[in-house]
C-alpha cells in the first residue's frame, strides 16, 4: 500500500482566519491525508523548515490579509534556496484577486483556490499533481 | 396566552388537517425535501401555530420595549425615535487617506465612524517589525503613534461624531490615543463617545488577532472598565462579539451562547476585581452577526436580549435596567458573500438588513459586494449604506417596533434559540467558564464541527448558495478593485523615523519603564499608558513592554 | 542526495527523507540504519505521555526551549492518531511548538499512528534512530495520549516522563492500572489551579506500593508561563544518571533490544505469510473454513510451513 499524501496547512502573514484553513485541513484528512497544522502568524522561514522537518508533499498556504503577493513568492524561493522546491507542490488558497492570479503562478505556486473552491477541487488537484511518488 | 382548551382542540385540528389534507396533497405531490432547516441547521416545522408557543407569557416572556426582560428592544420608542446608527467600518493604508474616507462617509449621511485597523496595529507591531513586511496597511489604517491617530481624525470634531474602534489586545494603547487626540481638540474625556472591541476571549476562538495570555488580558479589560467608569463615562467599553464567531462557521445558537458566555467571563473579572456591576455593565455592548436565513436571524437578537436580560439580574444580581439590556452592533455576514456574481451580494446584504432591523439592532455596518474579492471600492460603500437608508425610509419596517413578535414561528424560533444557547452556556459552566472552554479547545471544536458541516452540505449542493453551486454563470474577473499601495509600509516605516527622532526619548524611556513596573504590579494601566502616548511612544514599544512581563499567548488548536 | 552521508552531516533533509521511508518500510532505508545503527544509544530518549489535555506538547516545547539555553540539541517526535476509516490524520502538535521551527538545533517530526496501537506508530523506533544518528543530544517522543493502552512508550524511551494535570481525580484511579507503573518521572501540570497538590498527594500515594530503588519524583509545573520546567529538566538528568549509574540503562536496553528483535521477527515473518503471494490462497482457504470443508487451525499451519520450510 502506498504511503498517505503528507500536506503541510500553514497559515503565512498575520490574520486570524482560520476558517478556511480549518476546513481544508479536515477535507484532506477525510480523503485520507495526513496533515500537518501550523497554525497562524507563520512566517515564511518557519514554513519552510517545518516542511523540510515533515518532509510534505504539498505545502497549502492559506491567506487572507492581503499579504499574499509578498509572502507566498517567499515560501517559494526559501524551498528553492533549500532545495526541497523538487519534491513540493505548493498551493495557496484565501481572498487572492484573480488579477494576482497569474504572478504568483509564474512565482511557483501551482495553484490558487479563491473562496468558493469545492474541498474536492483541491483535493482532485492535489493528487494529480503531486512532484513525487508515494 | 391560550387557553388550556383551545389548545386541545387546536392541537386535535391541526392533526386532522395534517392527516388529511396535508397527506392527500403529499400522497400527490411531495414536498421538495425530506428535511427543512433553518440557515443554522435546526429544523423546521411545515407550520406554527399556537401549539408550539403554548406555554408564552406576554409580559413574562415578551413585555414592553425598553422594558424587562427587553425581548421586543431595548429602547421605549426604538426607531420611531430615531434610526440605528449607520455605521460603516472603514480604514485602510495611511491615516491620511482613511481621514479622507471618513469626511466622505460622513458627507454621504453616515451618523457614526467605525476604524479598522491593519493586521500589525491590532497585534502591537509597529509598521517597521519584521512581521509587519507586506501587511501595512492592507486590511485597516497602520497607527503606529498618536502621531498618526491626530491625522486620522483630523478636521474630525470628537465631541461631535461617535467612534467605534475595531481593536483588542492593544485597546488600551488605542483608547489612550483618542483621548490625547481628544485633548488636543479641547475635548475632555467626558465628552468622548464611542467603542473599543476590546474583546480577547473571541479573539482566542476565532479571529486570531491576540497576544497577551488570557490572566493578563483580562486585567487589560477590566483596567479599562473600571478607568472609563470614572473618567470617560459615555464611552462603550467592550463590544462582546458574536460575529467573527459566526464567520468562523457557528450557528445562530452558538453565536448567541459562546458570545453571552464570553460576557458573563468578563462580568465574573470585573466583579471580581471589586467593581460593583451596576456600574460598568451599562456600558457593555454587543455585537453580532445577520445572515440570510431572514426569521431566523431576528429571533436570535430577540433571545439574546431576553438570555442576557435574565442573566445580568438573576446571575449577577443587577439592579439598574440599564445593566440588563443588551444593546448591539450588527455586520451582515461577510462569509455569506460569494466571489461568484458579486452583484447578488447587494440583495443578500438587502435581506441581511432587514434581520438586523427587525431585530432591534443599535447601529450596523452593511457590507460592500466586493468584500468576497477585496477591500470596498467607495461606490461599493455608497450602495451598502443606500441599503440601510431604503431600509430606513422606504421599507416601513421601521415605522412601529418590533413587528414580527406574536408570529408562531418567530417566538417559537426565539424560544429554541433561547434554550439552545442557554444548554451551551450549562455546559460552559460546567468546563469552568468561557477561558478554560477555550483553552480546552471546547468552544473552537463546537464551532469547527457546525462550519464543516455547512462546508459538506454546499459540496453535497444540499444546501445551495446561487451563483456558487447553482446558476453559475461563466464571468470574466472583475475589474477596478481596490489596491492598497504598495508604499504604505515605506511611509510609516519612515513616519516612525521622524516619530522617534523628534520626540523627547529620555522621557519616553522613562514613561516605559513607569509601565512596566506597573504591568508587574496590580494597578490600574491606563493612565500610564495614556502618559507614554501623550510623549509618542509607539504602539509597538508600549505592547513591547507589555509583551515583556505578560508573555504572549499561544494558541489552542483542536480540529 | 546520498541519505547515510546527508544524515551524518546533519542534512535535517536527509532526516526527514528517511524518517518518510521508513514508515513505508522502505529497504534502502532500512539497510541505511543498519549500517549506522553503531552511531546510535548516545541520545537521552525521553517519552512523553499523559491525558489528552494535559499540556504534553507545550510542556515540550518549554523542555527543549530550556536544553536549548544549554546549547544542547533536540530532536521531537510527536504521534497524533490516524483515522481508522479514512486513513487521514490532522498532526496538531507543532502549533505550540512554533518558536522551535527555525532553531537549528531542533528538529520537529510528526507521525500519524497508521493504524498501529500502543500510543506510538510503527515506525517511531526507526524515526528514533534516526534522529539519535543525526546526533541529537535528547530526543523526545510525545504519545498519541489518548488513556490507558499507551505503553509502547516503555520499549522506546529511557526515561519514561508522564504528564497530569490537577483535577484528574476518579480517573487516576482509573488509569493507575497498567499506566502509572510506565512513569519514572510525574509532572502536574497547569499546578497553578486547584486541587494541584491533592493531585499530587495522590500520585504519591500509588507510588507508595513501586518498590524499585528508583522512587518516581511527582513535580509540579506551570509549562505555559514556564514555572518548574529547569526541576523537572534537572531530574529527566537525575534519571538517566541513575539508569547509567545503576547498570540499569543496559538492562532497560537489552530487554528493548530483545523486544525489538522479536517485534521485526513477527513483522517479516507476517509479510511472508500473509504478504502479496499468498492472498489469493488466503481468500480459498477462508472460504472453505466457512464452508467448514477446512477448520482455521490446520490452514494457518499450513500456510506458515509452506513459507518457512518448517
Amino acid at each position: 500500500m502506498a504511503r498517505p499524501i503528507r500536506v503541510l496547512v500553514a497559515k503565512p502573514g498575520l490574520d486570524g482566519h482560520d476558517r478556511g484553513a480549518k476546513v481544508i485541513a479536515r477535507a484532506l484528512r477525510d480523503a485520507g491525508m495526513e496533515v500537518i497544522y501550523t497554525g497562524l502568524r507563520q512566517t515564511p522561514e518557519q514554513i519552510v523548515q517545518a516542511a523540510i522537518q515533515e518532509d510534505v508533499d504539498v505545502v497549502a498556504l492559506s491567506i487572507l490579509s492581503g499579504a499574499h503577493n509578498h509572502l507566498l513568492p517567499k515560501v517559494v524561493d526559501l524551498l528553492k534556496s533549500e532545495e526541497v522546491y523538487d519534491d513540493m507542490l505548493v498551493i495557496g488558497g484565501g481572498v487572492i484577486p484573480d488579477e494576482d492570479i497569474q504572478g504568483l503562478k509564474e512565482s511557483g505556486l501551482a495553484g490558487i483556490f479563491t473562496p468558493g473552491t469545492p474541498t474536492q477541487v483541491t483535493i482532485d488537484f492535489i493528487k494529480e499533481n503531486l512532484k513525487r511518488e508515494l | 396566552m391560550f387557553e388550556k382548551g383551545k389548545l386541545e382542540q387546536l392541537k386535535k385540528s391541526k392533526s386532522d388537517w395534517n392527516e388529511g389534507k396535508v397527506e392527500k396533497t403529499l400522497s400527490k405531490f411531495p414536498e421538495r425535501k425530506q428535511q427543512f432547516v433553518t440557515g443554522s441547521n435546526e429544523k423546521v416545522d411545515r407550520l406554527y401555530s399556537p401549539e408550539e408557543v403554548g406555554d408564552l407569557d406576554y409580559e413574562r416572556d415578551l413585555g414592553f420595549p425598553g422594558e424587562y426582560p427587553f425581548t421586543r428592544g431595548v429602547q421605549p420608542t426604538m426607531y420611531r425615535g430615531k434610526f440605528w446608527t449607520m455605521r460603516q467600518y472603514a480604514g485602510f493604508a495611511t491615516a491620511e487617506e482613511s481621514n479622507k474616507r471618513y469626511k466622505y462617509l460622513l458627507e454621504q449621511g453616515q451618523t457614526g465612524l467605525s476604524v479598522a485597523f491593519d493586521l500589525p496595529t491590532q497585534i502591537g507591531y509597529d509598521s517597521d517589525h519584521q512581521l509587519s513586511e507586506g501587511e501595512v496597511g492592507k486590511v485597516g489604517v497602520a497607527i503606529d503613534s498618536l502621531k498618526d491617530m491626530e491625522i486620522l481624525f483630523d478636521g474630525i470634531p470628537l465631541d461631535k461624531v461617535s467612534t467605534s474602534m475595531t481593536i483588542n489586545a492593544p485597546a488600551s494603547v488605542l483608547l489612550a490615543m483618542y483621548i490625547a487626540v481628544g485633548e488636543k481638540q479641547g475635548v475632555s474625556s467626558d465628552q468622548l463617545r464611542g467603542t473599543i472591541q476590546n474583546d480577547i476571549l473571541k479573539e482566542y476562538i476565532a479571529r486570531g488577532t491576540y497576544i497577551f495570555p488570557t490572566a493578563p488580558s483580562m486585567r487589560l479589560i477590566t483596567d479599562i472598565f473600571e478607568f472609563c467608569s470614572k473618567d470617560v463615562p459615555n464611552w462603550n467599553t467592550i463590544s462582546i462579539s458574536g460575529y467573527h464567531i459566526r464567520e468562523a462557521g457557528s450557528s445562530a445558537i452558538q453565536e448567541v451562547a459562546f458570545t453571552l458566555a464570553n460576557g458573563i467571563a468578563y462580568v465574573e473579572a470585573a466583579v471580581k476585581a471589586g467593581l460593583d456591576v451596576d456600574t460598568f455593565a451599562p456600558r457593555l455592548s454587543f455585537f453580532f452577526n445577520a445572515h440570510n436565513d431572514l426569521l431566523e436571524e431576528v429571533a436570535k437578537f430577540r433571545a439574546a436580549r431576553r438570555l442576557w436580560a435574565k442573566i445580568m439580574k438573576e446571575r449577577f444580581d443587577a439592579k439598574s435596567p440599564k445593566s440588563m439590556q443588551l444593546k448591539f452592533h450588527t455586520q451582515t455576514g461577510g462569509s455569506t458573500l460569494t466571489a461568484q456574481q458579486p452583484e447578488n451580494n447587494i440583495v443578500r446584504v438587502a435581506i441581511q438588513t432587514l434581520a438586523a432591523v427587525l431585530g432591534g439592532t443599535q447601529s450596523l455596518h452593511t457590507n460592500s459586494k466586493d468584500e468576497a474579492l477585496a477591500l470596498p471600492t467607495e461606490d461599493s460603500v455608497r450602495v451598502a449604506l443606500r441599503t440601510q437608508q431604503i431600509v430606513a425610509h422606504e421599507s416601513g419596517v421601521a415605522e412601529t417596533i418590533d413587528p414580527l413578535a406574536g408570529s408562531y414561528y418567530v417566538e417559537s424560533l426565539t424560544n429554541s434559540i433561547e434554550a439552545g444557547a442557554m444548554a451551551y452556556i450549562e455546559k460552559i459552566d460546567l468546563l469552568g467558564g468561557a477561558p478554560e472552554a477555550i483553552e480546552k479547545g471546547y468552544i473552537q471544536k463546537e464551532i469547527m464541527d457546525s462550519s464543516y458541516e455547512y462546508q459538506k452540505q454546499v459540496e453535497s449542493n444540499e444546501r445551495i448558495v446561487v451563483g456558487m453551486n447553482k446558476f453559475q454563470i461563466k464571468e470574466e474577473a472583475p475589474k477596478g478593485l481596490l489596491r492598497v499601495d504598495p508604499t504604505v509600509g515605506e511611509l510609516q516605516k519612515q513616519k516612525i523615523r521622524n516619530i522617534k527622532a523628534e520626540r523627547n526619548n529620555t522621557v519616553v524611556e522613562e514613561k516605559l519603564a513607569k509601565l512596566k513596573v506597573a504591568a508587574e504590579g496590580t494597578e490600574n494601566l491606563m493612565p500610564y499608558i495614556i502618559d507614554a502616548v501623550k510623549e509618542y511612544a509607539t504602539l509597538g514599544e508600549i505592547c513591547g513592554v507589555l509583551r515583556e512581563v505578560f508573555g504572549e499567548y499561544q494558541q489552542s488548536v483542536i480540529l | 542526495m546520498n541519505l547515510a552521508e546527508g544524515l551524518m552531516n546533519k542534512d535535517k533533509r536527509a532526516a526527514a527523507r528517511l524518517i518518510t521511508m521508513i514508515e513505508s518500510n522502505d529497504s534502502e532505508a532500512i539497510s541505511i540504519l543498519s549500517m549506522l545503527y553503531k552511531h546510535t544509544g548516545r541520545a537521552h530518549v525521553i517519552g512523553i505521555t499523559g491525558p489528552p489535555g494535559a499540556g504534553k506538547s507545550t510542556l515540550t516545547d518549554k523542555l527543549a526551549k530550556e536544553i536549548r539555553k544549554n546549547g544542547k540539541t533536540v530532536g521531537i517526535i510527536a504521534v497524533d492518531p490516524t483515522s481508522p476509516f479514512t486513513g487521514g490524520s490532522i498532526l496538531g502538535d507543532r502549533v505550540r511548538m512554533t518558536d522551535l521551527y527555525t532553531d537549528s538545533g531542533v528538529f520537529i517530526r510528526s507521525m500519524g499512528t497508521r493504524g498501529h496501537l500502543g500510543g506510538l506508530s510503527k515506525a517511531t523506533l526507526g524515526a528514533v534512530k534516526v534522529l539519535d544518528i543525526y546526533g541529537f543530544d535528547y530526543i523526545f517522543i510525545e504519545t498519541v495520549g489518548v488513556g490507558q493502552s499507551e505503553v509502547d512508550i516503555v520499549k522506546a524511551a529511557d526515561t519514561v516522563l508522564m504528564v497530569m494535570v490537577p483535577g484528574l481525580g476518579d480517573d487516576i484511579q482509573a488509569i493507575k492500572a497498567g499506566i502509572m507503573e510506565i512513569g519514572d518521572l510525574f509532572a502536574i501540570n497547569k499546578s497553578d489551579r486547584e486541587g494541584a497538590d491533592r493531585t499530587k498527594v495522590e500520585i504519591e500515594m500509588m507510588l507508595d506500593f513501586n518498590h524499585s530503588d528508583w522512587r518516581p519524583p511527582v513535580l509540579q509545573v506551570v509549562a505555559t508561563e514556564n514555572k518548574g520546567v529547569d526541576q523537572l529538566l534537572e531530574m529527566l538528568h537525575k534519571h538517566r544518571s541513575y539508569l547509567e549509574n545503576s547498570g540499569m540503562l543496559i538492562k532497560k536496553r537489552r530487554k528493548n533490544s530483545e523486544t525489538e528483535i522479536i517485534d521485526l521477527i513477527q513483522n517479516s515473518l507476517m509479510k511472508r505469510v500473509i504478504g502479496d503471494g499468498n492472498q489469493l490462497e488466503i481468500h480459498k482457504m477462508a472460504e472453505a473454513v466457512a464452508l467448514r470443508q477446512l477448520d482455521p487451525y490446520t490452514a494457518s499451519d499450513k500456510l506458515i510451513k509452506k513459507m518457512i520450510n518448517l
